[in-house]
């Protein structure tokens, strides 16, 4: 594990004040008016340039969030949010889309640069040999670069913006979109089908398995911009796409509303594994700032046998409200979630997951780790259900957090159903400490403290870790050290 | 002065002087003094119950251990005031007697944690992953430890020989100034045993020095002390050579346990 020295190595380097990625690209913007109205709603649809269908989906959506009230139940607590005092659409200022990176923004690219983007159309221009990975990067709330396009259509699968999508195969995108997570779901669900900005959107036809991973890295940028991200990934019949998310945002002192939609469809035989590595601003250390994520993360394993699987690594943001998961109504079909959530500081997470079995034999694992330091409260809140029909369903919970201090909490609230006699769910769950034992170990063999707890820690996320790919399990192992900063003393 | 003097031609590597410890208000070291020189073994014997771990924890820095007073000298240092990771990279290494699991975390990954922390403490480079695997597999060999046993993670399901093996295999990396034994032969079968004692006499150096703290003579038939230090009620009541180890072994604790009374 040589990334753990260099782990160790930033949380040195970084102070909860002083965030890495705290800075602001100067980009103007293209704004919608401060506030949210049906002019708002229009304007949005307008600027996209899209058909009527859609522009009236959204006004329904709109107008059924005036009716709804945010969701109380999640152990999180926050100032009201004003709605009429953010923006809902920015998109960097420049003329016709660019065909290549000359024509991008060069602020942008720096911007990248500065996060570490690989946007390997550089590499690949320059000749150098990478592991494939498709970036389709969107600044704030227009993608600007998509690379490895060729490619993908060559063996048939579509990964563009959301927008592009919506212009060039309406079609499945009207078949599909909130098919998995309907307008009316939740108020955030319902305000994000309403104002909905951009995101990805991939189609894997019937029997492709995916040549590359795609990857999506999102930021938010401009200063009161709330984020409301729709993604769309349909895995055809007997196909498969691996997806994987990762985010960092600039440092900021007002709170940053974000509110995406992520819908997944899997037909018969077909699988999807997306992963996501969160590292949005936390807040700072009295807890003031930081991004508020309200997320709703819904997969629908539609086709038989087929598969979808789930894979988080959360520690950014100041409150956290996302339970990404599955309805089983194929026959056969399996979800998994693999979650590690870090909270320090003053950091609020209340996340999870859901797996509705309806379709017979159906199966569900959830491995959830919990890591709770500082004043944080870290609550997994998870649902497993095994409908009339859906009987053989199994179900395997394991749902561990780690406290670290005296004035950090972790609370574990899962809902259990079952509805007919032959579903089988197992739940276990445990809380422990870092043990004196275990540190003094570690520091009697000449491990710092900050060392000793990064190892202690990613030895107890470890069985998640490895469900990540590769790249993304380093990047993980970083950010989790980084996130513990400050939380041993 | 220094306190390390020169003791005869032997240099003195660890000094203990008048140290009294207790534990929530139970004094368990009272006013103990002990030296030990560069190049000895030193067994400390003692019945249950008279201190023996808690002066390797003490030694070690172990947190929960209230110091009243006294000091202890590394290499003419006091290391009192330091935290255990300082001690450990000045050279003190505690064998524990019962090694602590750490689940996820696997051994190799911590030895190599371990390894290169100490090494960037004196200033060298982290070990190429082939310079690390090559010493990592001649130093399991000589203590039958097998490649798969370091592939599981850290004392997790390990038998208790597979613990001590380990704790000793640490110590021929991490090469310690002072290793200190905490009932290293506890939970050994008489294979084991050997296996643990010779790994230990294949470290034996004129720089380095060990205090092998026991409760039986057994593990000091194959570690041959150079001295033998009884404790009892918290302070050492008899020091002399091997021919001690002996006594003890036919006549028991009992004649210390009163004399320390």
């Amino acid at each position: 594990m040589a990334a753990d020295q260099e782990t160790v190595d930033r949380v040195r380097s970084i102070d909860v004040d002083a965030y890495k990625y705290g800075f602001v690209s100067p980009i103007e913007s293209d704004m919608a008016p401060k506030g949210l109205s049906e002019d708002t709603v229009r304007f949005i649809s307008m600027k996209k340039e899209e058909p009527e269908w859609l522009l009236e989906w959204r006004l329904e959506a709109f107008r059924r969030w005036l009716t709804m009230d945010e969701p109380k139940w999640a152990r999180v607590s926050y100032p009201p949010i004003d709605y009429q005092d953010i923006y809902y659409f920015a998109a960097p200022k420049s003329s016709p889309a660019p065909r290549s990176l000359d024509e991008v923004d060069p602020e942008l690219l720096r911007t990248y640069a500065k996060l570490g983007i690989p946007l390997v159309e550089q590499e690949i221009l320059a000749g150098v040999e990478r592991p494939r990975v498709a970036v389709d990067a969107v600044f704030d709330s227009v993608s600007i670069a998509t690379t490895f396009k060729a490619e993908l259509a060559r063996a048939g699968v579509i990964f563009c913006s959301f927008s592009e999508a919506v212009q060039k195969h309406p079609e499945l995108v009207r078949r599909y979109l909130g098919s998995v997570v309907p307008p009316t779901d939740n108020f955030y669900a319902t305000l994000n089908s309403a104002v909905f900005s951009d995101g990805s959107f991939v189609y894997v036809p019937p029997g492709v398995r995916c040549p590359m991973e795609l990857s999506t890295y999102f930021r938010i940028n401009e200063k009161n911009t709330g984020q409301f991200e729709r993604t769309l990934i349909i895995a055809d019949k007997g196909s498969y796409v691996s997806y994987l998310e990762g985010c960092t945002a600039p440092k900021r002192d007002e709170n940053q509303l974000h509110a995406a939609v992520v819908e997944l469809i899997t037909l018969d035989d077909a699988e999807i594994k997306y992963s996501t590595v969160q590292n949005w601003y936390p807040g700072d250390a009295q807890g003031r700032g930081g991004i508020y994520n309200f997320v709703t993360k819904r997969g629908d394993c539609r086709g038989a046998r087929s598969k979808i699987s789930w894979t988080q690594v959360e520690t950014g943001s100041a409150i956290t409200w996302k339970y990404p998961s599955c309805i089983l109504r194929g026959e056969a079909s399996r979800g998994e979630f693999y979650s590690i959530a870090i909270s320090n500081g003053h950091q609020q997470v209340d996340s999870g997951t859901k797996m509705i079995h309806l379709g017979r034999n159906t199966t569900s694992r959830i491995i959830s780790k919990g890591v709770a330091a500082g004043k944080s409260q870290n609550t997994y809140r998870g649902q497993v259900s095994a409908h009339r029909l859906a009987t053989g369903a199994r179900n395997f919970t394991n749902c561990d957090s780690l406290l670290i201090g005296q004035d950090c909490g972790a609370h574990t609230v899962p809902y259990i159903e079952a509805k007919n006699s032959s579903a089988v769910i197992e739940h276990e769950a445990t809380t422990s400490k870092v043990s004196e034992e275990q540190m003094f170990y570690c520091l009697q063999r000449g491990l710092s403290a900050e060392e000793a707890t990064a190892l202690i820690v990613n030895g107890f996320v470890r069985d998640v870790l490895q469900q990540l790919p590769m790249e993304f399990a380093v990047e993980a192992q970083k950010l989790i050290s980084i996130s513990l900063e400050g939380s041993v003393g | 002065m220094s306190p390390s003097a020169k003791n005869g031609d032997r240099r003195r590597m660890l000094e203990i002087r008048n140290l009294s410890v207790s534990v929530q208000d139970k004094v368990i070291l009272d006013g103990l003094s002990l030296n030990v020189n560069a190049g000895e073994v030193a067994a400390i014997m003692g019945p249950n119950g008279s201190g023996k771990s808690t002066l390797a924890y003490v030694i070690a820095g172990k947190p929960g251990y209230e110091v009243a007073s006294g000091e202890i000298f590394l290499d003419g240092e006091n290391v009192l005031a330091l935290e255990p990771n300082e001690r450990a990279l000045r050279g003190v290494f505690l064998a524990f007697q019962y090694p602590t699991e750490i689940p996820g975390v696997g051994a190799m990954t911590f030895l190599k944690a371990a390894l290169n922390a100490q090494r960037r403490a004196r200033g060298e480079s982290d070990l190429t992953t082939p310079d690390f695997m090559r010493r990592v597999r001649e130093a399991a060999q000589a203590l039958k430890i097998d490649q798969e046993m370091l592939r599981r993670p850290l004392n997790v399901g390990f038998s208790g020989g597979e613990k001590k093996r380990f704790e000793v295999l640490q110590m021929a990396l991490l090469a310690p100034r002072v290793g200190i034994l905490d009932e290293t032969d506890s939970g050994l079968d008489i294979d084991a045993l050997r296996i643990v004692a010779h790994g230990v006499n294949a470290l034996r150096a004129p720089d380095r020095a060990f205090l092998v703290i026991t409760h039986y003579q057994r593990l000091l038939d194959h570690i041959k002390p150079d001295v033998v230090h009884v404790m009892a009620k918290g302070r050492i009541v008899a020091t002399g050579g091997p021919e001690l180890a002996l006594e003890l072994e036919r006549d028991g604790y009992r004649d210390y346990a009163e004399e320390a009374a």
